[in-house]
C-alpha cells in the first residue's frame, strides 16, 4: 500500500489526469484552465500533458460551457466542465437543469448524460457576495443531478473518480478552504461510491449531520469538546444526492441528539431536509431533543472579515452549539 | 415580412438555371422523397389537429404548417449517418430524419411504445436510431449542446455533421451568441438553420430584433451564412448542401437562414390576435407542397396523377399510424423513480 500526503487540490487533479490517462473521452473543459491552470490552479499542468483539445479554454459563456459540455455527454463523451466560482453556476443553471438533468427520463431512457460539474463554493476569502456563496440546495431538488461535497482529499479523490465514471451529470463541490488542505490519500484506495456517507468521527453524545468545509471546523469542535468530556459523532454526508439515510438513522438512533451543520443560509438550506429525513423515521422516536440547525444567517456573504465569519457558523459556534445541545434535557 | 426583404418573389427566388440544373441531376427518387416528407408532415400535422378536437391529446403541440419545405429541404441535403438537434416545432424535422411514423404518434399521445416512453410528448421527440437527438422547448437551447456535438464529432475525427435547427426567436437568447461564438473559434462541423418563421409566439421579428435578417446576426462571429426563400424546398435544398459541404471541407460552421410563415397559430392556445387574415392567406398562396408539385410537372418529372398518389399515400399512412398508435396502452406511472438516473 502505498499513501501519501496531498492537497485536497492535488487530489482532485490527480482524480482528472488519472481518468484521463485511462479513457479518452474524458475532457476537461472551463475558463483560465490551461496556462493559467484554474483560478485556484487545480488543472495545474494538465495542457502540458493533454493539449488544448482535451484541456478545453473557453471564453467567459458559463451558458454555454454547460450547453456545450451537456453536447459532448449526449455524445458518450465525458465532460468534466470547471465553473469558476459557483455563484457563477447560476448562469449555467438552463442548461443544466432543463437540459442536462431532463434529458434521460424526457427522451424516454435512450440518452445518458455522463457529466461533471466542478465548481468551488464557499465564503472565507474575502470575496465578498458575488464569488461565495454555496448553492447546492438549488440542485438536489432536481431529479436527474447527483450532488457531492467532499470534505477530505481521499474522498474527493475517490468520489471524484466516480463521479467521472458515473453515467449521469454529477455536481462536484469543491470548498475554497478545502483547497490547501493536506490528507493520507492510498494510491490504490480506487473510487468511492457515490451516496456512502462517512463517520468522520464515531461519538455518544449527539450526531453533527454534515458535509464538506464544515467537516473541519466540526472535527476541530470535536476536539474542544472532548476535552469537556463531550464526545461527538460527525457523519460526513459527502454525497448529498443519492444521500445515505441509512447511515443518518443508524447514527441519530444511537446518539438521541441532532445537530445539523452548513455554511450555505438557513432558510431553504440543506439542514431542512435533512431534519426531514431524521423526523419522518424512526429515529424521531429516540430523540431526546429538539434537532439544532447551525447554518448560514439570511444574509449575502460580506466582505468585511469580521462580518463574513459572523455570516456562517465557526468552530465556536459549533462548540457551543453542541454543548447546549449534549446537555440539554439530561 | 422581414425589413431586409422586400419583395418575397423578387428578392429570394432561387436562380432558374440553378432550379433547372437541381432538377436535371437530382435523382427522381430523392424530388419524390422530398414531396412524399413534406406530405407526410402536412398531414401528421393536420391529423394531430384532428386528434386534438377529438379530445385525444393531453398536452399542447406546435405546428409548422406552411413551413415544411425547411426541415425536408434541410435534411435532404446531410447523409443518414449525419446528426439533427432541433426545436418544439419539429415534427417535420423528425419525420424527414426517418422518425416510424407509429412510434411518432405514440409518442404524441402520451403512450408507452412512443418514442420517448409517454415521457416527452410532441415537443420532445427524439430518436436515436436515425440520428435525430431530439428536441428541447427552452428557446434557443439547443445552441451550445449542438457546439458540444459538433465537437465531439471533431474531438473523434468523425466525418458526420449536425445540422441545428432554431427559429427566429431563439436568437435573442443570450446562448444563440455564446455558442456562435464558440462554434466559430473551434470550426465545428454544424450548420446551423434558422427556421424563420417571422413570429416569436405573437412578437413579429422586425418588432424583437435589431436586424433585418437573422443571417446578418452570423456576421458578428464570422460565420458565413445566406438567407433563402424557405416556401422553396430546392433553394433550401441547394443553401443547406452548399453549407454543408463547407462544413465537410473543414471550413467551420455555416448558416443558413429559412425564410416562411406559420399558417397556425403559436400552440393551442393562439387566437391570432397579432396579425391579419389577409397576411395568412398571402401565405398560404406560396404553400410549399402546392408549389414543388408544380414545379415537379412543369419539368416533366412527376405526372399530376402521380402527384395525386403520393399524396393520397402519405394521407393513408398518417391515417394508419394514428389507428395503430391511438388504441396502444398507456404507460404505468409505477417505478418512474427508476429512469430518471442511468446505471
Amino acid at each position: 500500500m502505498s499513501t501519501k500526503e496531498i492537497s485536497y487540490l492535488e487530489a482532485v487533479r490527480e482524480a482528472m489526469v488519472e481518468e484521463m490517462r485511462r479513457d479518452s473521452d474524458v475532457f476537461l473543459i472551463g475558463e483560465d484552465i490551461g496556462v493559467y491552470g484554474g483560478a485556484f490552479g487545480v488543472s495545474k499542468g494538465m495542457l502540458e500533458e493533454f493539449g488544448p483539445e482535451r484541456v478545453r479554454e473557453t471564453p467567459i459563456s458559463e451558458a454555454a460551457i454547460a450547453g456545450v459540455s451537456t453536447g459532448a455527454a449526449m455524445m458518450g463523451m465525458r465532460p468534466i466542465m470547471e465553473i469558476m466560482f459557483m455563484d457563477f453556476i447560476t448562469l449555467s443553471t438552463s442548461q443544466l437543469v432543463n437540459q442536462a438533468a431532463k434529458m434521460r427520463f424526457m427522451f424516454g431512457g435512450k440518452v445518458s448524460i455522463p457529466l461533471v460539474v466542478r465548481t468551488p463554493m464557499g465564503s472565507g476569502t474575502g470575496a465578498a457576495a458575488q464569488h461565495s456563496q454555496c448553492l447546492e440546495n438549488w440542485f438536489v431538488g432536481v431529479p436527474g443531478i447527483k450532488v457531492v461535497a467532499p470534505a477530505t482529499p481521499a474522498d474527493a479523490k475517490g468520489l471524484l473518480l466516480s463521479a467521472i465514471r458515473d453515467n449521469n451529470p454529477v455536481l462536484f463541490l469543491e470548498h475554497k478552504l478545502l483547497y490547501r488542505v493536506k490528507g493520507e490519500v492510498d494510491d490504490q484506495a480506487g473510487a468511492i461510491p457515490l451516496g456512502k456517507a462517512h463517520i468522520a468521527r464515531p461519538g455518544k453524545d449527539l450526531t453533527v449531520l454534515t458535509y464538506s468545509h464544515m467537516v473541519v471546523k466540526t472535527l476541530e469542535a470535536a476536539r474542544e469538546l472532548e476535552k469537556e468530556g463531550i464526545d461527538i459523532e460527525v457523519v460526513d454526508l459527502r454525497s448529498l444526492k443519492p444521500l445515505d439515510t441509512e447511515t443518518i438513522i443508524a447514527s441519530v438512533s444511537k446518539t438521541g441528539r441532532v445537530l445539523i451543520v452548513h455554511e450555505a443560509p438557513v432558510t431553504g438550506g440543506f439542514g431542512g431536509e435533512l431534519a426531514a429525513v431524521v423526523g419522518c423515521s424512526e429515529a424521531f422516536d429516540r430523540l431526546d431533543a429538539p434537532m439544532v440547525r447551525l447554518a448560514g444567517r439570511d444574509v449575502p456573504i460580506p466582505y468585511n472579515r469580521n462580518l463574513e465569519r459572523a455570516a456562517v457558523p465557526q468552530v465556536e459556534d459549533i462548540v457551543k452549539a453542541a454543548r447546549r445541545l449534549a446537555t440539554e434535557g439530561r | 415580412m422581414p425589413k431586409c426583404i422586400e419583395n418575397f418573389e423578387t428578392d429570394l427566388k432561387l436562380d432558374e438555371k440553378v432550379r433547372s440544373r437541381l432538377l436535371k441531376s437530382l435523382p427522381r427518387e430523392k424530388l419524390i422523397w422530398m414531396l412524399k416528407n413534406m406530405y407526410l408532415t402536412r398531414y401528421f400535422e393536420e391529423n394531430a389537429e384532428a386528434l386534438y378536437t377529438r379530445g385525444l391529446v393531453h398536452g399542447t403541440m406546435h405546428l409548422s404548417i406552411g413551413m415544411e419545405a425547411s426541415p425536408i429541404g434541410s435534411i435532404s441535403a446531410i447523409e443518414p449517418s449525419d446528426y439533427i438537434l432541433h426545436h418544439h416545432r419539429g415534427h417535420g424535422h423528425t419525420i424527414a430524419k426517418g422518425a416510424d411514423l407509429v412510434l411518432m404518434t405514440a409518442e404524441f399521445l402520451g403512450k408507452d411504445a412512443g418514442y420517448n416512453r409517454g415521457r416527452g410528448g410532441s415537443m420532445h421527440i427524439a430518436d436515436s436510431s436515425t440520428r435525430n437527438l431530439g428536441a428541447t422547448g427552452i428557446v434557443g437551447s439547443m445552441f451550445a449542446p449542438a457546439v458540444g456535438i459538433g465537437l465531439s464529432l471533431q474531438m473523434r475525427r468523425s466525418k458526420d455533421i449536425l445540422l441545428c435547427f432554431f427559429g427566429d426567436g431563439a436568437t435573442n437568447e443570450g446562448e444563440f451568441h455564446e455558442s456562435l461564438n464558440m462554434a466559430a473559434l473551434w470550426k465545428v462541423p454544424v450548420v446551423f438553420i434558422c427556421d424563420n418563421n417571422q413570429y416569436g409566439m405573437s412578437m413579429a421579428i422586425e418588432k424583437v430584433a435589431s436586424v433585418p435578417c437573422i443571417s446578418q446576426r452570423a456576421a458578428a462571429y464570422n460565420i458565413p451564412a445566406v438567407t433563402v426563400d424557405g416556401n422553396d424546398v430546392l433553394a433550401v435544398y441547394n443553401a443547406v448542401s452548399r453549407a454543408v459541404k463547407k462544413v465537410k471541407a473543414g471550413e467551420g460552421p455555416q448558416m443558413v437562414e429559412n425564410l416562411t410563415y406559420r399558417w397556425r397559430g403559436h400552440s393551442k392556445s393562439d387566437r391570432n390576435l397579432y396579425r391579419t387574415a389577409d397576411e395568412i392567406t398571402e401565405w398560404q398562396r406560396r404553400d410549399p407542397i402546392l408549389r414543388f408539385g408544380r414545379t415537379l410537372v412543369e419539368a416533366g418529372i412527376l405526372t399530376a396523377e402521380e402527384i395525386e398518389l403520393i399524396d393520397r399515400q402519405a394521407q393513408e399512412a398518417i391515417q394508419k399510424a394514428a389507428e395503430a398508435a391511438v388504441n396502444m396502452p398507456e404507460p404505468s406511472p409505477e417505478n418512474m423513480e427508476d429512469e430518471v438516473y442511468a446505471l
